[in-house]
């Protein structure tokens, strides 16, 4: 036991005791405590005992949307688990527990602006062979690529950012020649995700994945496409159904576009991508009622310019972190903050990952692959199998394949196909971590009670937080299981059965599928 | 000059499918002679009489628990016709399907992409509109009274983005804001309150179509090998589903929770359904391709006797053909066409023709005239088509011709997709429009449905 026994004075003895106290929030610690003990009384109990199950969580009662400001409630260890969730990819083991002590500006800081250069942190990812990764050349590989850059990665904010922009701009290697095109386009975005919207906008509108994807690239002055310009508008800049433009606009801007051109080689795909002055239209156009020979350029500006962009910013953005619509002065707030900052998106950001909303609205259901991420960094995980690139496939969410150029609808993400998809990550990722019921080498535990199972299975996803509903369920299953035991050789591997079912329980329950 | 990368031949992007079996650790062995699934509510007398062709596996049934769905089998047996909904993505190009080759102004505005009349087959409803050669499924089954054309379907005001277009369609109404589908509210309506294989959509995520408000529905991505495997045994499996179902039935707090316990139930009670449908044989030869994997499966669930109602499946490749659009309309015609017209003799040989109609549709049509990426641009009016041995097989609404166009130069629509959708619910559903299609009195009601 590590329970020392201390030092003896006039008497007076002193011991040291460990003991576990429970913090709340589903933290469980051992303790040190110091006890006197005066003349012939008995010596305190040395053995501090089974650890207890942690206290379940509760999370409050969401709120109606709130007026802006900054968040001033409690910043524990559920809002810090929450910040992690939606401005990254899950905690990893404690550090959860770390932000919550920094308290919440700090924490969101530490998110956002990281100091020093990104590291990856574990093993490097291989493919089922034991390969290194060839995400440009390897059909599938690119996502698997990205996802180990999402878990291993100790500045997830960027990826997170990356990550909500190849939404935003969402462009499909359905339509792209090559995969190191659509690699290239997350660098490019991730390069801007701190920057201002402008660059952003201007960077991906000439970028060679989006001139595939949405003819950019097949738009001359004898025959404009609108394509582009029809997405840049109702997608990326300004929305639909909200006045801002016309399908004249459209057309104008269209015209604008053009002269974005590149070859085709049969080996390598689209290659050289450039603009040609012969293939643009510089004749006068009237674009939002402002007439001008603009270009591809001024097309953009329009666009980024225009008095309806900012409402739109605003709105998109804070969809990506709060599932219910911002209140009209978090709105106007943060349209103004977009707007004084030259159209910079971070500060952005920041503000809504400080508004109340953000901690005390409902819950939302982690996109898929922040789903998958999240479960491997809390196991520390790492990809040795192409099997993620068809689970993400089969949960509604492939990397650089989203389903059309709106990106993924976020509203939808649950249903009998996707939640299996979950479930399968689950038992994948239990591939090495569960125990084998029939290892005579290594018999499981034929006396663990159930606190203790559902301790160890907690532990080893770093304790999460489960709502009481569920923890309860789960000691219901276990108490089910030691009720089957009839004879003795089921003692072991019944409860080795019955870790691995609370391993995968856990994951696939309703608190590790929200935010 | 540059040249499209029309094929860059991932043309799509579903990884191989040896993945799903690695995944799921092989699939269960299957052993003949086993007891039936519990949840398809079948004697072995009706399945094996039901399911001629069918091989259907079944395996592990002492674990399945009591069936909720049988409560769900004596709802939906209200009505056992279905309707399925097949979607052609991105806005199918109408003048090409159905050509206007009689129009000469078609020639003008087509210079390279007008369909050769010489290779076409005329329209026999208005024969001077021609079926695209690729269509020759569709083709094959008007001439047999099997299909019902509507050449210009659209609405009033017709918006050109696709995802605003789709989502009018989806909801059957011209309102962005709305959340149920046409056929999700139908659901809502008429449905079960357990049976989640109602409303059917065979893709690996759900048709917005059905939405619902409330009543469960499911997605499937393939009939097959519909599993929840884990490492857990016998007998412990059974508290394991147990305490998964559990984590559907409490209360949620958010619209978050509302959903993932809403999908939890559903899965789990698609996993009770589908757990022994492991593998089939159709009766008739599909051509290769995902529709027709996902229409051979359904005639096997039908023929099953699962109880199916409203289905949804996404047909194969993209029609959003800004470039390059010959070959690839070409293409994804065929497929389409042939697939269905596959199903359709899947269906006379199990004997279900009579129970199942296709509603097969597009967000719009596209423009008339080509762009210069040998492609076209976004349209209005396009055409949609009512197929099965039930359809009624005769035109609604005329082509309005090419030479007066909207004042976007697009094709004016002749018949409303909602007048459409209140038809197929009072004379396919057998369900009043009212509840369902917002101002459904005042639209026409055209015969699409033999009686």
């Amino acid at each position: 036991m590590r329970t020392a026994y201390g030092s003896s004075r006039r008497g007076v003895k002193t011991y040291r005791v460990e003991r576990w106290v429970d913090r709340g929030e589903g933290v469980v610690q051992q303790k040190t405590k110091v006890i006197r003990v005066k003349g012939p009384r008995k010596p305190p109990r040395r053995d501090p005992g089974p650890r207890p199950l942690p206290k379940a969580q509760q999370p409050p009662k969401p709120l109606a949307p709130q007026p802006f400001g900054t968040y001033r409630g409690k910043f524990g260890r559920l809002e810090a688990t929450r910040l992690l969730n939606r401005a990254g990819f899950g905690p990893s083991p404690g550090q959860a527990e770390k932000l919550a002590r920094m308290g919440m500006k700090k924490a969101v800081l530490s998110l956002t602006r990281p100091r020093g250069k990104a590291r990856l942190i574990g093993p490097k990812p291989v493919d089922g062979d034991g390969l290194p990764l060839a995400p440009a050349d390897s059909f599938g590989q690119d996502h698997l690529w990205w996802l180990d850059r999402m878990v291993r990665t100790d500045q997830p904010f960027a990826e997170r950012m990356a990550f909500i922009f190849h939404d935003w701009f969402a462009t499909s290697n359905e339509s792209v020649s090559q995969q190191q095109q659509m690699l290239d386009q997350r660098v490019t975005i991730k390069s801007h995700v701190n920057g201002s919207f402008d660059r952003l906008l201007i960077s991906l509108t000439k970028d060679p994945a989006m001139l595939q994807w949405l003819d950019g690239g097949n738009s001359t002055k004898s025959s404009p496409n609108e394509n582009y310009a029809r997405e840049m508008m109702e997608l990326f800049t300004l929305g639909a159904d909200r006045g801002a433009y016309t399908e004249g606009d459209i057309r104008e801007a269209a015209r604008a576009l053009t002269g974005w051109t590149y070859d085709y080689d049969d080996d390598q795909g689209a290659i050289n991508f450039r603009f040609d002055p012969e293939e643009h239209d510089a004749d006068s156009k009237k674009i939002f009622g402002k007439r001008g020979n603009w270009n591809w350029n001024d097309a953009c500006r329009l666009c980024y310019e225009h008095p309806l962009h900012a409402s739109f910013f605003v709105g998109k953005l804070w969809s990506y972190f709060v599932p219910t619509a911002p209140s009209g002065s978090t709105r106007k707030a943060l349209v103004k903050k977009y707007l004084s900052g030259g159209r910079q998106i971070r500060p952005v950001v920041e503000a809504i990952l400080m508004h109340p909303d953000f901690y005390r609205g409902e819950a939302m259901v982690k996109p898929p692959v922040v789903f998958a991420a999240s479960l491997m960094r809390s196991l520390k995980l790492p990809i040795k199998t192409e099997v993620w690139s068809w689970l993400g496939e089969l949960s509604g969410q492939r990397l650089f394949y989203p389903p059309n150029v709106s990106g993924w609808d976020d509203d939808r993400w649950l249903d009998t196909s996707t939640t299996r998809a979950r479930w399968l990550m689950v038992a994948t990722a239990l591939e090495d971590r569960h125990f084998n019921a029939w290892d005579e080498e290594q018999p499981y535990r034929k006396d663990e009670t159930t606190r203790d199972a559902i301790n160890r299975a907690l532990a080893a996803f770093g304790w999460p937080a489960l709502r009481a509903e569920h923890q309860q369920e789960l000691i219901s299953l276990s108490d089910r299981v030691t009720g089957r035991i009839t004879d003795d050789w089921q003692q072991g591997p019944y409860r080795a059965m019955r870790q691995n079912a609370l391993l995968q329980l856990i994951a696939v329950s309703p608190d590790m599928q929200l935010s | 000059m540059n040249q499209h990368n029309c094929c860059n031949h991932y043309t799509r992007s579903k990884l191989p499918r040896g993945a799903a079996a690695q995944a799921g650790q092989g699939l269960p062995v299957i052993e003949p002679g086993m007891p039936l699934p519990a949840g398809t509510g079948l004697t072995r007398r009706r399945l094996l009489a039901g399911a001629a062709g069918l091989a259907l596996s079944v395996y592990g049934a002492s674990k399945l628990p009591i069936s909720i769905l049988d409560a769900g089998i004596a709802e939906a047996a209200q009505s056992n016709r279905v309707i399925v909904s097949i979607f052609l993505d991105g806005g199918a190009d109408a003048l090409s399907i159905l050509a206007p080759t009689g129009h000469p102004r078609y020639f003008d505005l087509r210079p390279n992409l007008a369909i050769n009349p010489a290779e076409a087959t005329p329209f026999s409803e208005d024969t001077s509109l021609s079926w695209h050669p690729a269509a020759a499924g569709l083709r094959t089954l008007h001439s047999e009274g099997k299909v019902t054309v509507l050449p210009a379907v659209g609405y009033d005001d017709p918006n050109q983005s696709h995802f605003t277009s789709r989502h009018f369609w989806e909801v059957g109404s011209l309102d962005t804001s709305g959340s149920t589908g046409w056929l999700g509210r139908y659901l809502d309506l008429t449905g079960s309150e357990v049976n989640p294989l109602q409303g059917l959509s065979l893709s690996g995520m759900l048709s917005p179509a059905m939405a619902t408000a409330s009543k469960p529905v499911a997605a499937v991505e393939s009939v097959t090998g519909y599993d929840l495997w884990s490492w857990v045994d016998d007998p412990v499996t059974e508290d394991l589903y147990r305490s998964f179902k559990r984590f559907g039935e409490f209360k949620s707090d958010s619209a978050g929770m509302v959903q993932a316990r809403r999908a939890i139930g559903s899965t789990n009670s698609v996993r009770e359904s589908l757990e022994g449908f492991s593998e089939f044989t159709a009766p008739v030869a599909y051509p290769d391709s995902d529709l027709a994997r996902q229409l051979s499966g359904l005639g096997a669930l039908l023929g099953a006797g699962l109880p199916l109602h409203c289905v949804s499946v996404t047909a194969d490749g993209g029609y959003d053909t800004h470039s390059d659009q010959r070959d690839d309309l070409t293409r994804n015609l065929q497929t389409t066409c042939d697939s269905i017209l596959a199903f359709q003799r899947d269906l006379e040989s199990r004997g279900l023709q009579d129970r199942v109609l296709v509603e097969m549709w597009s967000e719009f049509g596209r423009r008339p005239e080509e762009n210069g990426s040998a492609g076209t641009d976004h349209g209005a009016a396009g055409t949609a088509f009512i197929i099965g041995s039930m359809a009624e097989g005769r035109m609604v609404g005329e082509f309005p011709g090419l030479t007066r166009l909207d004042e976007d130069d697009n094709v004016r629509h002749t018949s409303d997709f909602r007048s459409m959708y209140c038809s197929l619910l009072e004379q396919w559903l057998g369900q009043e429009a009212g509840p369902i299609i917002p101002g459904a009195a005042n639209f026409a009601r055209p015969k699409l449905v033999r009686t």
